[in-house]
């Protein structure tokens, strides 16, 4: 991790690994990212520091290790761009808190329109995302190719660029880094990580979450929040809760180390591939997900070649390069695409799950609101539109339907 | 790739088919007796298990007939058994 010269070497150690307690006031499930910045937003913003953050194998080494690190906020529908948004301006305000440098980088995302009908949603996106004080701009091919050269902008593709919407204000950040400087500050404040203890269910009282039961015994918690991404119905069900989640593999992959060819971050919802590059220098490759349910970390490599084909037209160049790794990880889908964070029917357990394939760029905002819901027992209004009950009132927040929207 | 058997065609590649969720949701028999409650949970919510899953398939580039089968979703085994039907949910 030397290539720009900026990364800071790792210190020996950032956080404890502690004996857990026999209670704690919070047990959060999942020290993935979610689950960090709740814990840290808990201590931060309202005081609770008792926390104990349960994880079944190491610390941010599930999807928080397998994303491909995109940050943006310019969702259609209103209740996505005001959580997303606001994660956005927590992410531009972290590096500074958390005194850790994790590479946040501002480069701008460019979501390309390859049909009319693409080119009049994407515009009414962007007029939305100005509505909603999300900044937004449309591009035409020959402004597209100004911001990122690379990219062909030619009429003679299969699937031409016909414009695409850019936001400034988006980018990547380093995945790991985010990890390790969330948990530094996280254990600085008293919170305690118990990595390699798998929680297998809870303990109850009547309708009352009392503990976790875990495969190295049971841990007593006043309030338990789950931030399980694709292993949440596998505890719900315990409790015979039934939620609207499916777990699927997602794939990413990433290049050879390459000289810095990429400035910005492009995705395409039409051909489907986006990609950005990193700042050691790899091209980082993601698409959709493979439809099947699965739990096995693993996807089909026709899900591969479809991204890597669509990527080669885009962008001539990556012909040339070599491609390293693929690997994938498990995301829970709900069915309109959109996250539920809110409490449950068991009044101290609370879910923020269902992130599916977007769950990266929340990191903070998820953190924040999900940190409030555990503290207060009530959605903080950010989340309030996200609680499971939609699937009941039919209140969607449907950003499959309404945008198209790949994560 | 999966291996995905056809129960017609036989063994075929999985970018044959298109995955069709859990099997044996069946329509309400009637739909007006369900309040909101039950309605969504028919719409919405499905089994998502770590295991064994009973699942449906279409071979669209093939004889493009649905079938079921049981597979593993930890590790993608299948069973060479034709599902039974199980109770829905």
């Amino acid at each position: 991790m030397v290539a720009d010269g900026n990364t800071p070497a790792p210190p020996e150690r950032l956080w404890r690994n502690p004996e857990p307690k026999r209670n704690y006031d919070v047990v959060i499930v999942g020290a993935g990212g979610h689950g960090l910045a709740t814990a840290y937003y808990l201590a931060r913003n309202h005081g609770i520091t008792d926390i104990a953050v349960v994880e079944r194998g190491w610390l941010a080494g599930g999807n928080m290790a397998r994303n491909t690190t995109i940050i943006r906020s310019n969702y259609l529908l209103d209740a996505s761009a005001a959580l997303y948004d606001h994660a956005l301006r927590l992410w531009e305000e972290l590096p500074e808190e958390l005194e850790y440098e994790f590479h946040f980088s501002q480069r701008g995302v460019l979501n390309l329109a390859h049909t009319e009908q693409e080119v009049r949603d994407a515009r009414r996106r962007a007029f939305a995302n100005e509505l909603n004080g999300v900044d937004a701009e449309w591009l035409t091919p020959d402004e597209i190719a100004e911001v990122c050269p690379i990219l062909d902008t030619s009429p003679n593709l299969r699937y031409p660029v016909l414009g695409a919407t850019y936001q400034r204000r988006a980018g990547i950040a380093k995945h790991d880094l985010v990890a390790w400087g969330l948990a530094r500050k996280c254990d600085e404040m008293g919170v305690d990580f118990i990595q390699n203890r798998e929680v297998t269910g809870f303990l109850t009282d009547e309708d009352r979450v009392v503990g976790v039961r875990t495969d190295k015994g049971d841990i007593g918690a006043g309030r338990v929040g789950l931030a399980a991404a694709g292993r949440t119905t596998l505890l719900t069900d315990t409790l015979g809760l039934r939620l609207p989640l499916q777990s699927h593999p997602l794939q990413a992959m990433a290049t050879e180390i390459l000289e810095p060819v990429h400035p910005c971050v492009v995705m395409s919802n039409h051909v489907h591939v986006y990609t950005s590059q990193a700042h050691k220098g790899e091209l980082v490759l993601g698409a959709g997900i493979d439809t099947h349910n699965g739990y096995a970390q693993r996807g089909s490599v026709h899900v591969v070649e479809n991204q890597l084909a669509a990527a080669v037209e885009l962008f001539p160049v990556f012909a040339r390069a070599h491609l390293l790794r693929t690997w994938a990880g498990t995301v829970d889908v709900t069915p309109d695409a959109s996250p539920i964070i809110g409490p449950t029917p068991y009044e101290n357990l609370f879910v923020n799950c269902g992130w599916g394939t977007g769950g990266f760029k929340a990191t903070p905002g998820a953190g924040w609101v999900f940190a409030h819901t555990i503290a207060t027992g009530a959605p903080h209004p950010l989340n309030e539109p996200y609680g499971m009950e939609r699937f009941t009132t039919g209140a969607l927040i449907d950003e499959h339907g309404a945008a198209a929207v790949a994560h | 790739m999966l291996l995905v058997r056809c129960p017609w065609c036989g063994d075929r590649d999985e970018a044959e088919f298109r995955y069709g969720g859990q099997a044996d949701v069946d329509y309400p028999a009637d739909p007006h007796q369900l309040d909101d409650a039950a309605w969504g949970e028919y719409l919405f919510v499905r089994a998502n298990p770590l295991g064994s899953f009973n699942e449906r398939w279409v071979h669209t580039a093939g004889c493009r007939r649905w079938f079921s089968l049981v597979r593993d979703t930890a590790t993608n085994e299948m069973s060479p058994d034709i599902p039974r039907r199980r109770e829905s949910r």
